[in-house]
């Protein structure tokens, strides 16, 4: 392997990396303030790329106004599904409210199957994301130096939101103790639906960058990147916002590596992330940035 | 007030008598439609249609369904007398669900003979339950030769994948001038499997030289790490011999890395999504396929292209016309057994010689038939005909 061919395969790994960031990012969002796996995150942001496919393809709206718009109707999925399905479970046992995420999984899969039907569909890209650009012999997407950018912007204003505002602080609140919270005159109901549009707009940028580097849309397509950033989440230490980022750059690394120096085990790549999945779960189950909780499952 | 409040509940109360009206006449309409249903039933001859309407090879299945139903409508819908039902059970483009798929169909609907699934991999596990319960079964477009290899009730309408590898290996030397290939194949399907070691095989054997392998698995999205490998090696062309998804985004992905070296593809890339998806990165590229269908070799293709573009507005891509042989192959052996036996029909079909069937004629010999492999090319986001290639 010659140096740029293997600088060429870093620029990949960090380009997939940086998208299981993003949606790793959502997962852990929700498991910071709630304490549960939203495991319908990777079916909205399935939603985030044909809401925007929608748009742009359908009413003909400019790209940006098009994406902008398949975001927010994103957040709104996130709060209804919040509202439909997991509020009525709030005081029920972890492991119901965690059968009920993957029910609502499995729902937006078929309910996609059935209304605009199993064939893929190709995504109108961007020019700014289709270019490629040559840095050092090595040729890199647009979109690949978009979402990196993105991605830690995004950070940013998370931890704004977080730490800075009234909002994050009672977010944080909910976190710590939920009774307590309450007690103290918040509105929980409210934090935790915005903490739901959060992360489901999240998944929605996550989908339709996605998109841009994979313009192969469908309405499973959101089943293994959600796994994996799942996996991400765990690696990174979940409930940390910047272990998500870690996490999802090690798997993504992990995996075209994987490919690189061994082609023969290529068709395990998926395997090797879900080892490391397991490995973590048995060896540090609290990640590599994660604090260790005592109450939390 | 009080007035209103009992002209309000009359109003109510007829409502609820009303709608009890609507209830009754609705179930004895339900009763006379299941009724005429059990009547219907005795007087058809049911197929099966054991395809992929979901899954990741939806547009295979959704397309031989569309060129079945099409195929009906062009040579008729009766036989010996009485009409024809189909029968479709979505098999998700799963080995298992295929499985499931065909036991419910023959158990449970009593089809006497059934479409098989499209893609080899649910083909190979079709095909024992049919050998086991004697239904026989035809796929439109399962080409690994395993898939009817040692059965006698298992068929296909299209060409075999070693003819398919030996020609594409040939078209590569002698037409695209290659010296060197590399080949990237999905190693969860049978068929791509089959069909890269078989190129490989025959490209060697012609002169060529192999200068890379890698593998991927259906539902990968990301192939940047073995087209890094591939790029690398520097080949003259790639062979991708997988389904129109995974080659649509190897397509882009190697453009997007750098490769100017031509791609050759096989009847897996013959679907419209191959340019939906791939866009500008598949101008170019070569693929085997199963027939031209932009022009009729016989009279009932003509007929059957003819209603395809009207009802579509479009060209029927080589799914659709197989999918018609394989109802007219069926209706045919039907016709020639006499009755409504599955192991006489399947001995019919075994014997179907000189067939005139949409993409041309059909003569199967041990289930597996004989055709002609085309060369097709994208050329301005439309599969143009490029040449055929005789064995």
């Amino acid at each position: 392997m010659t140096w740029v061919s293997f600088f060429q395969q870093i620029m990949n790994g960090v380009s997939l990396g940086s998208l299981y960031a993003l949606l790793a990012i959502g997962y852990t969002l929700v498991y910071g303030i709630l304490g549960f796996i939203n495991f319908a995150h990777g079916d909205v942001f399935m939603l985030g790329a044909y809401f925007s496919f929608f748009m742009i393809g359908v009413f003909l709206l400019p790209w940006w106004l098009g994406v902008i718009i398949g975001v927010a109707l994103c957040a709104i999925v996130g709060m209804s599904i919040e509202r439909i399905a997991y509020r009525p479970l709030r005081d029920a046992p972890r492991i119901s409210a965690l059968i009920t995420a993957v029910g609502v999984s499995f729902f937006i899969e078929n309910l996609g199957l059935v209304t605009v039907g199993a064939r893929p569909k190709g995504f109108p890209r961007p020019e700014l994301m289709k270019n490629v650009y040559i840095l050092a012999g090595a040729r890199i997407q647009g979109v690949t130096f978009w979402v990196p950018i993105i991605s830690v912007s995004v950070l940013l204003v998370l931890l704004y939101l977080v730490y800075r505002t009234k909002m994050g602080m009672a977010m944080r609140a909910v976190s710590k103790d939920m009774e307590t919270t309450r007690l103290m005159g918040v509105d929980i109901d409210r934090i935790i639906l915005y903490t739901f549009a959060l992360g489901s707009a999240l998944a929605g940028i996550g989908g339709v960058l996605w998109a841009c580097k994979y313009p192969q849309i469908n309405p499973l397509m959101g089943t293994f990147p959600g796994w994996k950033a799942f996996t991400a989440a765990v690696v990174g230490g979940i409930g940390n916002v910047v272990g998500a980022m870690v996490g999802g750059f090690i798997i993504g690394l992990t995996e075209i590596m994987i490919v690189a120096f061994f082609p023969g085990l290529s068709g395990y790549r998926d395997a090797f992330v879900f080892t490391i999945l397991i490995i973590f779960l048995l060896v540090k189950p609290s990640g590599i940035l994660g604090e260790t909780l005592k109450e939390k499952v | 007030m009080v007035i209103l409040w009992q002209v309000f509940t009359k109003i109510l109360e007829r409502g609820i008598l009303e709608l009890r009206r609507l209830i009754s006449l609705f179930t004895v309409f339900l009763l006379v439609l299941s009724f005429s249903g059990i009547v219907l039933a005795q007087e058809t001859v049911k197929i099966g249609a054991n395809l992929e309407i979901t899954g990741g090879v939806a547009a295979y299945g959704q397309m031989i369904w569309e060129g079945v139903n099409i195929a009906k409508e062009v040579v008729g819908d009766e036989v010996l007398g009485k009409k024809v039902e189909l029968v479709l059970v979505d098999n998700k483009s799963d080995r298992v669900e295929s499985a499931n798929a065909a036991t419910r169909l023959i158990d449970y609907e009593k089809v006497v003979v059934m479409v098989g699934p499209a893609i080899s991999g649910s083909m190979l596990a079709v095909g024992p339950i049919c050998e086991e319960k004697q239904i026989p079964v035809i796929s439109a477009s399962a080409t690994s030769p395993l898939v009817t290899q040692g059965k006698k009730f298992v068929f296909r309408a299209c060409f075999r994948d070693d003819d398919q590898a030996k020609a594409a290996a040939q078209f590569a030397r002698s037409e695209l001038q290659a010296q060197t290939a590399a080949i990237l194949s999905d190693i969860a399907q049978d068929y791509c499997v089959a069909l890269g070691n078989f190129f490989k095989d025959a490209f060697i054997e012609k002169g060529g030289q192999v200068v890379s392998e890698q593998n991927c698995r259906s539902g990968d999205q990301d192939f940047s790490a073995q087209l890094t490998t591939i790029i690398n090696a520097n080949p003259d062309v790639i062979y991708v011999p997988n389904y129109y998804t995974e080659t649509a985004l190897i397509c882009q992905q190697a453009r997007d890395l750098g490769y100017e070296g031509m791609i050759l593809g096989a009847d897996g890339a013959d679907a419209p999504e191959l340019v939906s998806i791939g866009g500008d990165s598949v101008e170019g590229v070569y693929f085997t396929a199963h027939a031209d269908t932009t022009q009729a070799i016989t009279e009932i293709g003509q007929k059957f292209f003819d209603l395809y573009r009207e009802k579509h507005g479009r060209e029927p891509s080589a799914f659709e016309a197989l999918g018609g042989d394989s109802y007219v192959i069926i209706l045919d052996a039907i016709k020639r057994a006499g009755e409504l036996d599955p192991v006489k029909i399947r001995d019919a079909m075994e014997d179907t010689e000189n067939l005139e069937v949409i993409t041309g004629v059909a003569t199967i010999v041990d289930g597996d038939n004989k055709k002609p492999i085309v060369v097709k090319r994208v050329e301005n986001g439309v599969f143009k005909f490029v040449t055929t290639i005789e064995y």
